[in-house]
């Protein structure tokens, strides 16, 4: 008996019974294209994160005014101890942090007042801005905002409290529609301003649309809206992506000099980097990847046990017609071989056509998320589907083949 | 497996016996030529049971299927004795559980004995392993059962090639001697036909034909004819008698007189024990049936009305 011909049995079997061997190839075809869309699915969604939060920039730190946890360990292990008294974020801190002598690892230094919720309004169109930033021309740097029509403001525009502005694309194509922006005049909240420059999309997956803002100079936004209080936060750009932890100790020592703290664990600021943001949103990403993983891994060991049963099944019903075999000289091999032929043809078409399914699916967009096929998860699932098939068919067919030929006739 | 074991199996091993067995490839060359024996103890046996016994079950639920109840003073069951010669035709007879098929499944390989040797053309069965087994089914051991289990969904053709599949023999070959077989039992055109599409007596001669096709040097038929009509079985007869003539041992089972007839010897079990063995024709030349064709169907019983039916 060569291998071609035990291939011819095996074909001939799964003929004898098409639609149950239709059926079980679904299962494992199912199982396979369900473990490799959904491992894409989630490594799309934490490719997109990952992403957009890279478009923020990596070098950035933000310096928020509060106890709690600092970012990125910056100030240590904090203990419960909090500052009595929390002094507020200034833009004299902000001025300290730009000074290159106590803070040789600090490129820019942008402080920023937020005012959400202002009506923009122009030539009769109106728009709920989501928010309106007042900072310094540093910040477009160090957010990784860039300008695609028009221009930034300057650090003269921010001196002179001039009333202009650089507004998001959402923005502009709310006001504007199609019309192009740079030197109309928009009155955001009862003040006029000029509109300089509109800022490239970002896109991104967030709550809050980066797209829709409105960015202006500071004091003209503290005099507009927020008053010349204290500043929301500082956006803080290190010198480069490796520095950021030096800048965090700067920020850190220059801040506890400027609002007189001695202990360590009792800051009354927040340090952040992007770069801490990236690990959590990947960390959540991964519990979310291994979730999906393991919803799917439920549904590929369906499938498999599927294979399982069916292969029970058929050796059960076909034992009298093993004993037949047997009587008449076919050797345990041949007829071991015949069954496990069968089982690895199921699982070899249904885990091949589940691979093709699983990376058709992946082409789609699927709940907003581009899958992006993990190449492990394809051959890992084809596998993995094998190997449930020749172990599961191979069990029971071992089983009936070693029965003597009298006892697998007398099967009933 | 030992290549001096796979010369016996084949029957390459004795120059000086003539066998039908033959290597498969050239079985059907090769024919038996009654009554000549160079041998210089004539004939070896080509089934050789000594003490044999079987029980099924244990302690007090066993079944003894074959053998007698255990001497009282040694405790010792009389198991079964038996000689079958080269070309010899044996019926085996008795009533319902008196064991036949159980002898005939350990003749065949298909079933162990509890205790005993069964020696096939002096090889010792119970030595064998399970592919030595194997080859011993295929080769020397042609079984029809009862019932005769053909592979279902399968249609003739591939039904006879089936034993020449598992012993190797290339495709066109094995098409070529399946159809020899399936024409030797005068279904050359039924070839394509699955068992569901197929007479009883047609399933049975289908059977006989895959027995035969690999032209093993036994025969072993448990009621070939049990489930068949009067012509059928003088149909599937007709095939075993020729069979026979050609020189291969035949054993069968049968519960008919008139089947009965036809084989040289009859042996009756009773109890698991042989209580009758008569022989009607020497085990060399042909079968009765054959020797005195015209007398045969005159001494039969029904001759003349089945004559009528037909
Ligand atoms: N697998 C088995 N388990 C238990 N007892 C069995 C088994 N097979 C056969 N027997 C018993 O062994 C005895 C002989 O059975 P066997 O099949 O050899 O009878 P038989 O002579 O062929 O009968 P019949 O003419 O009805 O076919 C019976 O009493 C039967 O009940
Ligand atoms: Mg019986």
């Amino acid at each position: 008996m060569n291998p071609l011909e035990t291939l011819r049995f095996a074909v001939g079997g799964l003929a004898a019974n098409k639609v149950r061997s239709a059926l079980t190839m679904l299962g494992v075809l199912i199982g396979v294209a369900a473990v490799i869309i959904l491992l894409a699915v989630g490594n799309g969604s934490s490719q997109s994160v990952k992403d957009s939060i890279e478009k923020l920039g990596t070098n950035a730190l933000t310096v928020s005014s509060g106890t709690g946890f600092g970012g990125g360990g910056a100030g240590g292990g904090q203990s419960s101890s909090a500052a009595t008294t929390v002094k507020p974020l200034t833009v004299d801190d902000a001025r300290a942090l730009a000074d290159p002598s106590s803070a040789p690892h600090i490129e820019s230094v942008a402080p920023e007042v937020t005012s959400s919720s202002q009506t923009a309004l122009y030539d009769g169109a109106s728009h709920d801005v989501s928010q309106v930033v007042g900072t310094y021309p540093a910040y477009f740097k160090t957010s990784n905002s860039k300008v695609g029509k028009g221009d930034y403001f300057s650090a003269d525009d921010v001196l002179n409290s001039r009333k202009v502005a650089v507004i998001g694309s959402t923005t502009a194509t709310d006001l504007f529609g199609t019309a192009n922006p740079v030197g109309k005049k928009i009155v955001l909240g009862g003040t006029p301003f000029t509109v300089v420059g509109v800022l490239e999309a970002k896109g991104g997956t967030g709550f809050q649309d980066p797209d829709d803002v409105v960015v202006a100079p500071l004091p003209t936004v503290q005099n507009a809206f927020t008053g010349f209080g204290s500043v929301s936060q500082i956006l803080v750009e290190a010198t480069s992506a490796g520095a950021t932890t030096q800048a965090q100790n700067e920020i850190t020592t220059v801040l506890m000099g400027t609002h007189g703290i001695k202990d360590a664990n009792a800051l009354d600021f927040r340090i952040s980097s992007q770069q801490s943001l990236l690990s959590t949103q990947s960390d959540t990403n991964k519990t979310f990847t291994v979730l999906l993983g393991a919803v799917a891994a439920i549904s590929l060991l369906v499938g498999g046990i599927g294979i399982t049963n069916i292969m029970l099944v058929t050796v059960t019903e076909r034992t009298r017609e093993i004993g037949i075999r047997k009587a008449i000289g076919a050797p345990r091999g041949v007829i071991l071989g015949q069954f496990l032929a069968e089982s690895t043809l199921l699982s070899l078409i249904g885990g091949g056509l589940g691979v093709v399914a699983g990376l058709i699916g992946s082409r789609f967009t699927i709940v907003g998320i581009k899958p992006v096929i993990i190449p492990e998860s394809v051959w890992g699932a084809f596998a993995i589907a094998v190997a449930i098939g020749l172990f599961f068919g191979g069990y029971p067919a071992n089983r009936a083949a070693a029965l003597r030929p009298i006892e697998a006739l007398r099967h009933e | 497996m030992r290549p001096g074991l796979r010369q016996r199996l084949t029957g390459g091993g004795k120059p000086g016996g003539h066998r039908a067995t033959g290597g498969t490839a050239r079985a059907e060359e090769q024919e038996e030529i009654p009554g000549t024996d160079d041998g210089p103890w004539g004939r070896p046996p080509v089934i050789e049971v000594r003490s044999l016994l079987k029980t099924y079950g244990h302690g007090d639920a066993a079944v003894r299927a074959l053998g007698g109840a255990p001497d009282p003073v040694t405790g010792v069951s009389p198991g079964v004795d038996l000689l079958v010669e080269q070309g010899d035709m044996v019926a085996v007879m008795g009533s319902s559980g008196s064991g036949k098929s159980t002898l005939m499944n350990i003749l065949g390989c298909l079933d162990v004995p509890t205790e005993g040797r069964y020696l096939l053309d002096g090889i010792d069965v119970g030595g064998l392993d399970e592919h030595q087994l194997s080859l011993v089914r295929n080769r020397k051991i042609g079984f029809v059962f009862q019932s005769f289990n053909l592979v279902p969904r399968t249609p003739a053709l591939a039904q006879v090639e089936l034993p020449l599949a598992y012993a190797g023999v290339k495709s066109a070959e094995r098409r070529r001697r399946a159809l020899a077989a399936l024409e030797l039992v005068g279904l050359a055109d039924r070839v394509g036909h699955r068992p569901n599409e197929l007479s009883g007596g047609q399933q049975q001669r289908v059977a006989v034909a895959r027995a035969l096709v690999t032209a093993p040097a036994m025969l072993l038929a448990d009621e070939p004819t049990g489930n068949l009509d009067s012509h059928s079985t003088e149909e599937v007869l007709a095939v075993v008698d020729r069979l026979n003539a050609s020189g291969r041992t035949v054993v069968l089972i049968t519960h008919e007189d008139e089947v009965a007839r036809h084989a040289k010897r009859v042996i009756t079990l009773v109890d698991g024990q042989v209580v009758r063995d008569v022989r009607q024709a020497p085990a060399d030349g042909p079968p009765p049936a054959l020797r005195d064709p015209a007398g045969f169907l005159s001494a039969a019983p029904h001759a003349l009305t089945r004559g009528g039916a037909v």
